[in-house]
């Protein structure tokens, strides 16, 4: 007796508590995904929201002026501006070149494995310090040492704006050496992962056609994996003018505008944190047009760092 | 079984261009080919063949120093080119590798342009020639000249596997080496792209002296004029298989009247 088809599909007939999980676990995935998309959209409204008043207020001037006066509710943030930008770019030139060759120097053969393993740890070990602690260490330590070295800098450099003011204890160079520090595990972990994954045909390619290692780290390897080692960049970038804590310790807090990298400055994250406690009125508007600045900032860097990796990186 | 030994010599009269002195090589304490003994003429095909496992892609990585590449392999025994000692301390592996190119299992071109394949192992290895002869001449030699000609500067990887691995031949002619190690490499290719490398390596051999890894028995005797038969046995009480050379010899005999039991029943497919 032919066997009726319909039988071999009532076989295969899925119940239907089985599709409705599919369905849920579809929802559910939806639902994950879409929760930091609103979350992200939520805190920019708000920001923006919160910092309407002292745009109406001020405007434009808001970014070019550094008078920030609470008793005459005259408020321009331009010496935090100024100070998130150069601290945490000057950190990244100082922070980049030795996080990316910290990770060459651990990833490619250049010491045995055990002693590169080490150092490797020693660099996520560097993450792990509070960044309060790390503020401390900045006051107490590292600013004192650093001064003479600063002081001659003034002494020596006096007629560059940038180093036009004697160092008289916190300011920006120490909170961007700080700042080195904070980041340095960052890049060094991330660049070390991206050099990791370059495929280990491409690095037999290079050797195989007798490269040297420079030629083949400079020429395959690195181009091969610069779109990882920007993203931690990036992320670094992110962390540098967010970080609160310890640039807040040790930079000074001040809002009298200078060039001047030995001097005593300010940056938003620094001023928010200072300042939200005791403000009100306009004020509270204005650290919202600040923090509005700010995101706008790191997301105008991001976009660039995609652009640049775009024209850089080499697709295998 | 315990062989552990089988020297092969070609007949007197060729030139030796590379040979293996006793080698053993091991990876992390582990043994994977040991006691071989070798000499590789000059200007010839040389096939190895063997079952997989049996540590012949580890002896041909290990003549132009590309098994430095991997952490904890150590070699003993000597690797003898043109006189000298390849793993003497003072000789330098960059230097040997730009005298014995190699040709890996996976067509592996640079992600760059088709010219700049060409051009970056050549301008590394120091030509100072005209780059634009030196690409046209590599990439016909390699037989894929007709492929690219027109679209030099599109990335290498945009070409098909097959024209990929010629790529990477045309790649390490333009290094002008001496030598040029293969590593199966036509185990990803399709028949079509396969004959079209075996016709290149005809080619090729009356400029270079060639050593060849093949899974493809057909190839070996194709393309080889000695074939080298590997196999692999189990160590006394280790945990892995330990490689040895069984029988090297012209490829004619090797195929046809092997004096060893093992190639016999590899040749005609009666192995394991």
């Amino acid at each position: 007796m032919p066997i009726d088809p319909n039988d071999l599909y009532r076989l295969r007939r899925r119940p239907p508590s089985e599709k409705q999980l599919d369905t849920g676990f579809h929802w559910l995935t939806v639902l994950t995904a879409s929760t930091v998309a609103i979350v992200l959209v939520l805190i920019l409204a708000i920001v923006f929201h919160g910092s309407l008043e002292s745009m109406g207020l001020y405007g434009w001037r808001f970014l070019v002026t550094s008078n920030w006066n609470p008793v005459d509710d005259e408020y321009g943030a331009l010496t935090a501006i100024y100070g998130t930008m150069v601290t945490s770019l000057v950190s990244l030139l100082i922070a980049v070149p030795l996080g990316v060759g910290t990770a060459i120097f651990i990833t490619e053969r250049f010491i045995p494995r055990p002693l590169r393993e080490m150092i490797g740890l020693m660099v996520e070990l560097l993450a792990a310090i509070p960044s309060v602690v790390l503020g401390l260490w900045a006051i107490f330590v590292l600013e004192p040492a650093l001064r003479p070295f600063l002081t001659w800098l003034h002494f020596t450099f006096k007629d560059i704006p940038l180093f036009s003011t004697q160092p008289l204890g916190p300011g920006m160079t120490p909170a961007i050496l700080v700042l080195v520090v904070m980041i340095l595990p960052i890049i060094t972990a991330i660049s070390r992962d991206s050099l990791n994954q370059v495929p280990i045909r491409l690095r037999q390619a290079a050797y195989g056609v007798g490269s040297t290692q420079w030629s083949a780290i400079l020429h395959v390897i690195l181009p091969a994996s610069i779109s990882g080692i920007v993203g931690g960049v990036m992320l670094a970038l992110g962390r540098a003018m967010g970080e609160t804590m310890a640039v807040t310790m040790i930079i000074g807090n001040s809002n009298n505008f200078s060039w001047s990298l030995l001097a005593p400055g300010n940056t938003i994250a620094a001023m928010l944190a200072n300042q939200f406690g005791e403000a009100d009125g306009s004020q509270v508007s204005s650290l919202m047009y600040a923090a509005f600045v700010l995101i706008l900032l790191t997301l105008v860097v991001n976009i660039l760092a995609q652009l640049i990796v775009k024209r850089l990186s080499l697709k295998y | 079984m315990t062989v552990s030994a089988t020297t092969a010599t070609p007949t007197t009269g060729e030139e030796i261009c590379l040979s293996l002195e006793n080698v053993s090589i091991s990876y992390g304490g582990e043994e994977a080919v040991r006691n071989v003994y070798c000499a590789i003429p000059r200007g010839q095909v040389t096939a190895f063949i063997g079952p997989s496992g049996c540590g012949k892609s580890t002896v041909l990585r290990a003549l132009n120093r590309m098994n430095d590449l991997i952490d904890n392999c150590t070699l003993s025994g000597r690797v003898v080119f043109d006189g000298a000692d390849l793993y003497h301390p003072g000789v330098d592996p960059v230097e040997v590798r730009r005298r014995i190119g190699m040709v890996f299992q996976q067509p592996n071109p640079f992600p760059k342009s088709i010219y700049e394949n060409i051009a970056f192992g050549a301008r590394i290895n120091g030509y100072t020639g005209d780059m634009d002869e030196l690409v046209e001449r590599s990439l016909r030699q390699a037989a894929v000249w007709d492929e690219c000609k027109d679209k030099l500067n599109e990335s290498g990887c945009s070409l098909s596997g097959g024209q990929q691995q010629r790529l990477c031949i045309a790649r390490t002619i333009a290094i002008q080496p001496e030598v040029i190690l293969m590593d199966e490499p036509c185990s990803a290719l399709d028949p079509i792209s396969t004959l079209k490398i075996e016709e290149t390596m005809h080619e090729l051999k009356k400029t270079f002296t060639i050593v060849i890894v093949t899974h493809n028995m057909q190839q070996a005797v194709r393309v080889s004029d000695r074939t080298a038969f590997f196999n692999a046995e189990a160590q006394e009480g280790g945990s892995g298989k330990v490689g040895y050379l069984v029988e090297f010899n012209e490829t004619d005999k090797i195929f046809n009247s092997p004096t060893q039991q093992a190639t016999y029943d590899y040749v005609s497919g009666r192995f394991g």
